[in-house]
């Protein structure tokens, strides 16, 4: 019995001593899709693989936008805009896991190997896990890129077709989170690529340990990371569904910080003194456009004039339930270019009426209203939004049916242009003003149908396009500032928010920093 | 008794055979194809969208498709999972043992109270005993058991100050997973905390689940055991003097158990459907949620593979009980 | 309606009607049930006048508010509001329409598919038979609700489809039941003596057989009601069945999932809803069936 006892408390010594371990568990909101960054399409996947387990060759500083080295130390631009010349970073180690012991340090051919999986045809790693690179394919690097070279072991030569102010910012996104050519070339040997997006391998903070779905994702620190440390030890991701049972379970700490709360728990977890809640503006938009294609939307009174007729402050409160600031420009505030002088539609039915008789509409007309059927941050119930609409329209004379399908229908239809108003939103990737404003909304997106609005204005198109071609920063925020005024003025959408993303933990928890881009980053936390 | 056998196993092979066909046809009807939900808001480009479809073989003519299908079935090869792309049969193996520990928690559950209460109500027959039995059971029977998850947490959190529970198991135990049933696998790490925390996290879905069985056995138990007891034989032995315990326990109860042991075992299909809305309120990390999330995502091969797993998983038990009834009772093996 | 009939036909007793209501009426279980089942229909037929507000309407003032007995309650809204200011007991009343209309129309289709493919299977056996009832074993493997979301899935979310859903679920049990009886009813000798007398295979099927198999069927159909109300309330609950505004039960207990914790009136009333209709609706058919069939009564 006293043997035992004594046992007992030498290995709790023992554990003490050895180095301070300290766990946090984060509740999160769902499963990973995988843990392959270039193949990731949502937060919770770039949560649990790009902003743990790796690193890229820029990086936003976290709870910013701002870009700063990571794995490349610096870089030259050539005067016509169209060569980067990348020096990278020595010495950094990739980790040593269960099935892989890396021989050599990062280098240039890890670059390469990242871009080229996602974009040569024929890689042997390019049709592996689906080999659907959405992000890559989306901002269509597959074309502008002209080619990527290695100089020598740390330098590498990105050449583009065009110059395009913007692209750096590209290096800063997760699909180009870099991956070791060596662990890949181990895999294909084996026979088991398909191992890198399951079992990964990267340079950030935190190794995978184990994932079990439905249950948890558990991490722990790398102990060769190239930079400081990661003070948390362990890091375990309980999946949680349920936003109440995530609260429930950060009270009785057994979790220190959880995903998605439930708005309306906000207030009461401020008061609660062993809680706090840290919250910033998301980089993303929820609105509803006007197919500008159809009648009666191609007349500019009439989406302007719906504009009016709709509460804001009555749809932030009902669908995202406090958690958002009404948006009046595409892009959020925390984004450089922002036009503060734009003045929103105010809620004014009489005068959406009286806009709505001049149109030619005095007894209104019947349209449909497209709900999405998901939640999204940028729109968390959108048949409540849709049902919210239907009644403010009602008001002014405009009857609304309600249209939804399962998502992958809704979005096809959608980029066909099948609809008549239609609910989505964009979360930004690059906190670039382009990345909105002509992503979104410029007329080559009328035609991949991300355009939505399949609004093609001359005007705003020659500022945005003149924008993305100009270096001068100075001078693109203005451009920017007067497409934003441009698209206002002919409302082609109802802006209605920019989300506010937070993030309640307990008291004990230091230097949590939000990313505006959605994922939870972990490194650079401690506990007390 | 080898042909009773043979005979009932022979039939299930077109049964099966119709199953893989109707899975298939189902889930290619379905509209919005699956490359389309990978690719989610961004959309995908038409090429690349062709290139994988031809690569998952979506492009070719669907009797073909269904013959490649059947012949990797046959291998035990369900697929890979569009969303994850790991192995279906090896995600279902992963979940399967939680949904057995649920739905076998709540078999014994609704066993257990229900054979009590429907004996109790057969023996005090029209006593208000009896009546509450019947009403609670006939509530059982109607209750619309996605609400009664929700009202129970409800209850719970607010009457008796219980957090809401969801998953399986208290996050900071991980038990190494060596027979894949959490409660056996905390028992063999002597992780008694582990144990502990899963049963808490057991009662509610499986009384949850357990409802429904245990209103139909309530009441089948009850029918059966005043059917048994009106027989002449218990007449008998109670005229001569046997005492009522004895009487129920040693006689009543063993010939009333036969048709209840069918009742149970016929209930799976329905154990099943309790599991997926069950699974789905309590985040239970079994098949049933699993299978709600394919549909969502548009998964062809999990919903294919999950579906044909479940179904055949009823095939086997239903004819399992047939045979054991069958072995019990040679009326019915010689009938037919 | 030819439930009554067939009890002429197969009781024979004086009085079948009365005879019928004096057993259904011994029971106060199924008087309870037949009760609040006119009730609730009524409720519904009526619903537009019983109601206080449009269960469409929206009052963004008053978002998510208390029944009146509550703190912050009125008898404005008397049962409260839902997350979007509508008037949850018009929004219930007006559920109690769309329930009782998916219970009817799926019991109406099945019953008629059933009836008619099981006359098939028992008149003709044979290959016919074979395939039919594969067919149907094949969609009971499958568990119900499964079944039904999977066919949601191929035909789209919404109340019709999923009405669809439901109805091929329980399918089966009817096209079993019609078959069996009729099997049983072929080999009695009234329908052998009018099969030598020359009677035609279509007269003996819907004049002679199908009134004898209707008790049977009709215990199921209303049984029946109350699965189908249960199943395709599930479906709304999954965000498959009848699609918002309109204020199905199940839809409008998915819908307030969320404020569970904080507004138990949004989830709470509607789920008590479909527990009393499901519920009347099994003591009714336990009533009928008792009523109906004596060698079931006992039990």
């Amino acid at each position: 019995m006293r043997i035992h006892w004594l046992i007992g408390a030498a290995a709790l010594l023992l554990t003490t001593a050895s180095g301070h371990a300290k766990t946090l568990v984060f509740c999160s909101e769902t499963n990973p899709e995988n843990f392959g960054p270039m193949l990731a399409t949502t937060s919770t996947s770039d949560t649990a693989a790009a902003r743990q387990i790796y690193n890229k060759l820029f990086e936003f500083e976290t709870g910013t936008t701002t870009l700063l080295p990571a794995l490349a130390e610096s870089y030259e631009l050539s005067a016509d805009g169209r060569v980067y010349t990348l020096k990278l970073r020595k010495g950094v180690k990739f980790q040593t896991t269960r099935n892989f012991r890396p021989t050599r340090a990062f280098n240039a051919d890890d670059v390469l190997f990242t871009f080229e999986r996602q974009w040569k045809k024929d890689h042997p790693y390019y049709p592996v896990n689906g080999g659907n690179y959405s992000h890559f394919n989306a901002l269509n690097l597959g074309n502008a890129l002209e080619s990527v070279e290695k100089v020598d072991d740390h330098t590498v030569r990105i050449t583009i077709k065009e110059a395009l102010s913007p692209f750096l910012t590209n290096l800063g996104m997760n699909f180009l989170s870099i991956h070791s050519a060596e662990y890949a070339a181990q895999l294909l040997k084996a026979g088991t690529p398909e191992k890198i997006d399951q079992e990964p391998v990267g340079t950030g903070p935190y190794m995978l340990v184990n994932y079990q779905r439905d249950v948890a994702v558990r991490y722990r620190a790398n102990p060769d990371y190239w930079r400081p440390q990661p003070k948390i030890s362990d890091l375990i991701f309980a999946i949680t569904p349920d936003a109440s049972v995530r609260l429930a379970k950060l009270k009785a700490n057994d979790c220190q910080v959880i995903a998605l709360p439930n708005p309306a728990d906000i207030d009461a977890i401020r008061k609660d003194p062993a809680l706090k809640v840290e919250s910033q503006e998301g980089l993303s938009i929820g609105y509803v456009s006007f197919n500008t294609e159809k009648k009666p939307f191609d007349d500019r009174r009439v989406r302007q004039a719906l504009n009016m007729a709709i509460d804001k402050k009555a749809v932030l409160d009902a669908v995202y339930l406090g958690a958002g600031k009404i948006a009046t420009n595409p892009i959020p505030s925390i984004v450089w270019s922002y036009n503060t002088e734009v003045k929103d539609y105010p809620y004014d039915p009489a005068r959406a009426k009286a806009l709505l008789a001049e149109a030619g509409y005095p007894n209104g007309f019947e349209t449909d209203i497209w709900a999405l059927p998901v939640s999204r941050p940028y729109n968390p119930n959108g048949r409540r939004m849709a049902e919210l609409f239907q009644s403010y329209w009602g008001a002014v004379g405009v009857k609304a049916k309600i249209v939804s399908y399962e998502l992958a229908e809704y979005l096809r239809r959608g980029r066909a242009g099948e609809h008549q108003t239609y609910e989505l939103g964009w979360g930004g990737d690059t906190g670039d003003p382009d990345n909105f404003l002509y992503e979104v909304l410029g007329c080559a997106a009328v035609k991949t149908g991300r355009n939505n609005a399949r609004w093609c204005n001359a005007g705003y198109e020659s500022l945005v396009v003149k924008a993305r071609q100009t270096s001068d920063k100075a001078e693109r925020t203005e451009l920017y500032k007067q497409a934003q005024a441009v698209f206002k003025e002919e409302a082609p959408w109802i802006t209605l928010a920019h989300p506010i993303i937070f993030v309640p933990m307990r008291k004990e928890v230091q230097n949590y920093k939000i990313d505006p881009l959605g994922a939870y980053v972990f490194d650079g936390v401690d506990m007390n | 008794m080898l042909r009773f056998l043979v005979g009932r196993a022979v039939l299930l092979v077109p049964t099966f055979v119709g199953l893989t066909l109707l899975t298939f046809v189902l889930v290619r009807l379905i509209p919005g194809d699956p490359i389309e939900t990978m690719a989610g808001e961004r959309g995908i480009d038409p090429a690349r969208h062709a290139e994988l479809l031809h690569q998952y073989g979506f492009d070719k003519p669907l009797l073909v498709q269904y013959g490649i299908y059947i012949g990797r079935v046959l291998h035990g090869d369900l697929g890979l999972s569009i969303v994850t792309q790991k192995p279906v049969l090896h995600e279902f193996m992963a979940l399967f043992p939680a949904t057995v520990e649920l739905s076998v928690a709540a078999v014994i559950f609704a066993v257990v109270l229900g054979l009590t209460a429907g004996i109790i109500a057969a023996v005090w027959r029209n006593s208000i005993f009896d009546h509450g039995v019947m009403t609670l059971s006939l509530t059982g029977y109607s209750m619309p058991i996605f609400w009664w998850g929700l009202l129970l947490i409800l209850l719970f959190a607010n009457v008796v100050n219980w957090a809401p529970v969801s998953g399986q198991v208290a996050i900071q135990y991980y038990v190494e997973p060596v027979t894949g049933f959490l409660m056996i696998d905390s028992l063999l790490a002597n992780d008694t905390a582990a144990f502990r925390s899963t049963l808490a996290h057991l009662v509610l879905p499986m009384i949850v689940l357990g409802t429904q069985p245990l209103a139909i056995i309530a009441r089948m138990t009850r029918s059966a055991m005043l059917e048994v007891l009106g027989e002449d034989y218990i007449r008998t032995a109670r005229a001569k003097g046997m005492s009522p315990l004895r009487v129920v326990g040693l006689h009543a109860l063993r010939n009333a158990l036969i048709p209840v042991v069918t009742v149970i075992g016929l209930q799976i299909g329905v154990l099943f459907t309790g599991a997926m809305l069950t699974e789905t309120i309590f985040s239970w990390p079994g098949v049933g949620k699993w299978l709600v999330e394919a549909i969502g995502r548009r998964d062809y091969p999990v919903l294919q593979g999950g579906v044909l797993i479940l179904g055949s998983i009823v095939m086997a038990v239903n004819l399992a009980v047939d045979l054991t009834y069958g072995l019990v009772n040679p009326r019915i093996r010689h009938a037919r | 309606m030819t439930a009554h009939s067939s009890v002429e036909t197969a009781d024979a007793a004086p009085h079948p009607l009365r005879a019928f209501w004096h057993s259904f009426s011994a029971s106060n279980g199924a008087l309870a049930g037949l009760g609040v089942v006119c009730s609730i229909a009524l409720l519904a037929v009526f619903a537009d006048v019983v109601a206080p507000h449009s269960p469409y309407a929206t009052d963004s003032q008053a978002f998510l508010r208390p029944p009146f007995w509550e703190e912050g309650g009125s008898l404005v809204y008397p049962l409260g509001t839902d997350a979007i200011g509508r008037d949850m007991l018009s929004r219930l009343l007006h559920g109690a329409r769309l329930s009782l209309l998916i219970g009817v129309v799926v019991v109406a289709i099945s019953l008629a598919a059933g009836v008619l493919l099981g006359l098939v299977c028992g008149f003709l056996r044979g290959a016919v038979e074979t395939v039919v009832m594969r067919v149907m074993d094949i969609l009971l493997t499958l568990p119900s609700l499964l079944l039904a979301i999977v066919i949601v899935a191929i035909l789209g979310p919404g109340m019709m489809n999923a009405i669809l859903a439901v109805t091929v679920v329980v399918l089966p049990h009817y096209v079993r039941i019609t078959r069996a009886a009729v099997i049983a009813e072929l080999s009695k000798d009234y329908v052998v003596a009018s099969r030598v007398n020359g009677a035609g295979t279509l007269r003996l099927m819907f004049s002679a057989v199908l009134p004898n198999c209707a008790a049977p069927l009709i215990v199921q159909a209303s049984l029946g009601i109350s699965t189908a109300i249960l199943d395709a309330a599930a479906l709304g609950f999954l965000g498959l069945g009848a699609q918002a505004p309109l204020p199905e039960w199940g839809t409008m207990l998915a819908d307030s999932r969320e404020f569970v914790m904080r507004a138990w009136w949004v989830v709470t009333l509607p789920g008590l809803m479909i527990l009393a209709t499901v519920m009347a609706f099994n003591l009714l058919g336990d009533g009928l069936r008792d009523a109906l069939d004596p060698k079931l009564k006992r039990q």
